[in-house]
């Protein structure tokens, strides 16, 4: 029992904040620090403060991708982003949702149950469409088994491209689409 | 045993496990040709004339205790050509044969091996090849998409498909049904309630005991196949990456294997251990996660934040040295379009010592939380009976027994050059498929410092050339959940006509319907993710 005690003592506080830098730089692997992280999440912690009286939630929908996207949007809540604490809260239910977060292509074979989350998601609701593939179709484009982008299906409200994005990029796309 | 029994005995066993399959077919007059050399290789390959036979042909790989690794078909006009992937102690054989494309009609292999049976639905669904004495009537891969009477890999088939129209709602589909007293029904997905893969589960049980689960998977088919035809080479590559994302190394790595076989392409040693590097990264980095989301799956939370923690320095590794942090388009045709220097060696053996360092920690304190065995031990137990028969790959054999092992048992470049040690456990439980990860773990990183150790000096890639139409490839790796085989042939132009990848979780996934029974309901979720199929990989 101590050792947990001893380990989570020694491991620290890894959340990164300017503050903690010092510590910080006894641990392997700084070199990658994300030196924006703070002032992305400092202003995406005002956004929800102001905009959504302090919390965001966020229903994840996997509509067909490859499964790279979601492996970021995990990486979301690991230590390092910590994206809890900026007031965004991944639920279990979209009818708990402020907004959709939904990875792409939309597979036919997802399209009716994509249609149904978006219905069943109170509003006012936001859709953010996650990766190359759900702005626009990416490498799988529109086929017989594919719609492509997620706006081919349901309303967008903002895209976050890439392949996939990284913890940072999702971060600034939730960001830019309540800043407008 | 009698004398002349006895000599055909020895000589049977003093020969190749291919050439004593040949041998047994004609024995039981199955008429077949060996071609050599082999169009497939590493795989031997053998033609079985008469599409009749195609069922006398898996009983005899039954008793040989031949592995069912892969099936796929092919549209050749006027015929369909099915071809069917078998193992045995490292040896692998490619039977093909051809049935009418009027009516496509073969006998069934899944009366013999299980893991034909989802493969032999999926051809049926989208070639309409029927195999006669298949278990299973239903569709799998078609939901509502397409109509009973289409099939997509047909060349006939256009890439877009024929219904613009809003796609229906599978609801229909006719799951088995469980009756008895206290008995109920609980539905599942496809959209699950956390950060997931969508698929459908049907569970039934009684009180909190779990009798039956059925998947229903495929809703993620994004019709990989289809769109791979008329694609480059280099284009195939960039699809690969994506059959699954998290394996984005392991299947690039196959379907560049199998379009340099089918194109005789040397790659330079240094590019094949620059690949192998990064398919252990991505290991190291799955299975992290994996151990990681074990313990959360059971409430121990510090150690999801810890395993956390540590892979994604891994994944910000990846970044600065390689430029992306799941190492995606990595690996290119003819090679690797990444190298390594003196700086990222240092750095990648630095990180080696110090995640070393931290699971010596961490394994202490987890040997010592009595309240983890308790959610870990003897929970969604695997025999190893059932992980035999079901074939399954990866961790999920190797903690029922079944040590298969693509590095160690058939070992390509640069493997063939390395000590790969295959951690083997019979307790077949959750805990031992995370323990089993554990050790693989360490064996990565040994394998990691191995080939940063011999790496050597030379170019990272070799030109792509085209091989002629026709040209076909088989690819064989060891991806982080297990065998990965990636089909390939060549059409006019240097263009893909035909990709089919197996992703382990094919296999895989149906030992999840096994080692769920008699558990108690809210043990799934651990039960799923120590078995951790890709839904994309499975529903292509």
């Amino acid at each position: 029992m101590f050792g947990i005690y001893r380990k989570i003592l020694t491991t620290g506080v890894l959340t990164e904040k300017f503050a903690r830098k010092k510590r910080l730089s006894q641990q392997v692997g700084l070199e990658g620090r994300e030196p924006e992280l703070d002032e992305i999440g400092k202003k995406l912690k005002a956004t929800i403060d102001k905009r959504f009286a302090g919390s965001l939630h966020i229903r994840q929908v996997d509509a067909g991708s490859c499964n790279g996207c979601e492996l970021e949007i995990h990486a979301l809540n690991n230590v390092y982003y910590d994206i809890e604490r900026f007031g965004v809260h991944f639920v279990a239910s979209p009818r708990h949702a402020d907004v959709l977060l939904v990875t792409g292509p939309v597979s036919r074979n997802m399209e009716a149950a994509l249609r149904r989350t978006y219905e069943a998601t109170a509003n006012p609701k936001w859709v953010i469409a996650v990766g190359d593939c759900g702005a626009c179709g990416g490498e799988f484009g529109v086929s017989y088994a594919s719609c492509g982008a997620v706006a081919n299906v349901i309303p967008v409200d903002a895209v976050v491209p890439g392949c996939p994005p990284t913890p940072l990029d999702l971060m600034r796309g939730i960001l830019d689409l309540f800043s407008r | 045993m009698n004398e002349t029994n006895e000599l055909a005995h020895d000589v049977a066993l003093s020969m190749e496990p291919a050439e004593h399959f040949h041998l047994e077919l004609s024995n039981r007059g199955v008429e077949s040709k060996a071609i050599s050399p082999s169009p497939l290789l590493p795989a031997h390959f053998l033609e079985i004339v008469k599409p009749g036979d195609w069922g006398k042909v898996a009983s005899v790989a039954k008793d040989q205790a031949w592995r069912w690794a892969a099936g796929w078909a092919e549209d050749e006009g006027n015929l369909f050509s099915v071809s069917v992937c078998l193992e045995l102690q490292g040896t692998y054989l490619v039977l093909r044969t051809r049935t009418d494309s009027g009516n496509p009609f073969l006998p069934s292999h899944a009366p013999y091996f299980v893991s034909a049976n989802r493969p032999e639905r999926h051809m049926r669904d989208m070639f309409g090849i029927k195999f006669s004495g298949h278990p299973d009537p239903r569709r799998w891969t078609r939901h509502q998409a397409w109509d009973s009477e289409t099939y997509p890999l047909r060349h006939a088939f256009p890439k877009e498909g024929q219904s613009p129209g809003q796609t229906p709602p599978d609801k229909d589909y006719p799951f088995f049904k469980v009756d008895g007293q206290g008995v109920f029904e609980i539905p599942v997905g496809p959209v699950h309630a956390g950060i997931i893969e969508p698929g459908h589960f049907r569970f039934h049980a009684v009180g909190e005991t779990l009798l039956s689960l059925e998947e229903r998977l495929c809703y993620v088919h994004k019709g990989i196949e289809k769109i791979a035809e008329g694609r480059t080479a280099e284009s195939l590559a960039r699809l690969a990456g994506r059959v699954s994302g998290d394996t984005t190394v392991g299947h690039a790595f196959a379907a560049c294997l199998a379009m340099e076989r089918a194109a005789s392409l040397e790659v330079p040693l240094r590019a094949s251990f620059i690949r192998g590097l990064l398919v252990e990264l991505e290991r190291v980095i799955n299975h992290l996660w994996d151990m990681a989301a074990i313990c959360n799956d059971v409430a121990f939370a510090f150690a999801y934040y810890q395993f956390g923690r540590l892979r994604e320095l891994w994944l910000r590794d990846n970044q600065a040295l390689f430029g992306h942090r799941l190492l995606m388009d990595r690996i290119v045709p003819g090679g690797v379009n990444v190298d390594v220097n003196l700086e990222s060696s240092e750095r990648i053996t630095k990180s080696v010592k110090f995640l070393r360092q931290e699971l010596s920690e961490l394994v202490t304190i987890h040997d010592q939380n009595s309240s983890l065995e308790d959610r870990l031990v003897t929970a969604g137990h695997l025999r190893v009976e059932d992980a035999k028969t079901l074939g399954a790959l990866g961790f999920v054999g190797r903690s029922s027994g079944q040590s298969f092992d693509v590095r160690k048992d058939a070992p390509y470049s640069p493997y063939d050059q390395l000590e790969v040690t295959v951690p083997v456990e019979n307790q077949g439980d959750v805990a031992s498929r995370f323990w089993v990860r554990y050790k693989e773990l360490w064996v990565a990183l040994k394998l990691i410092e191995q080939l940063l150790e011999k790496m050597p000096d030379g170019e990272i890639a070799t030109p792509w050339v085209s091989p002629s139409p026709d040209a076909e490839g088989l690819g064989l790796v060891e991806g982080w959940r297990g065998e990965i085989l990636s089909y390939v042939r060549f059409g006019e132009d240097g263009r893909i006509s035909r990709y089919y990848p197996r992703d382990p979780s094919i296999v895989n996934w149906p030992a999840l319907e096994k080692l769920v029974l008699g558990n108690i309901v809210p043990d799934f979720p651990v039960c799923n993710k120590s078995v951790n199929g890709s839904y994309s990989g499975n529903d292509l």
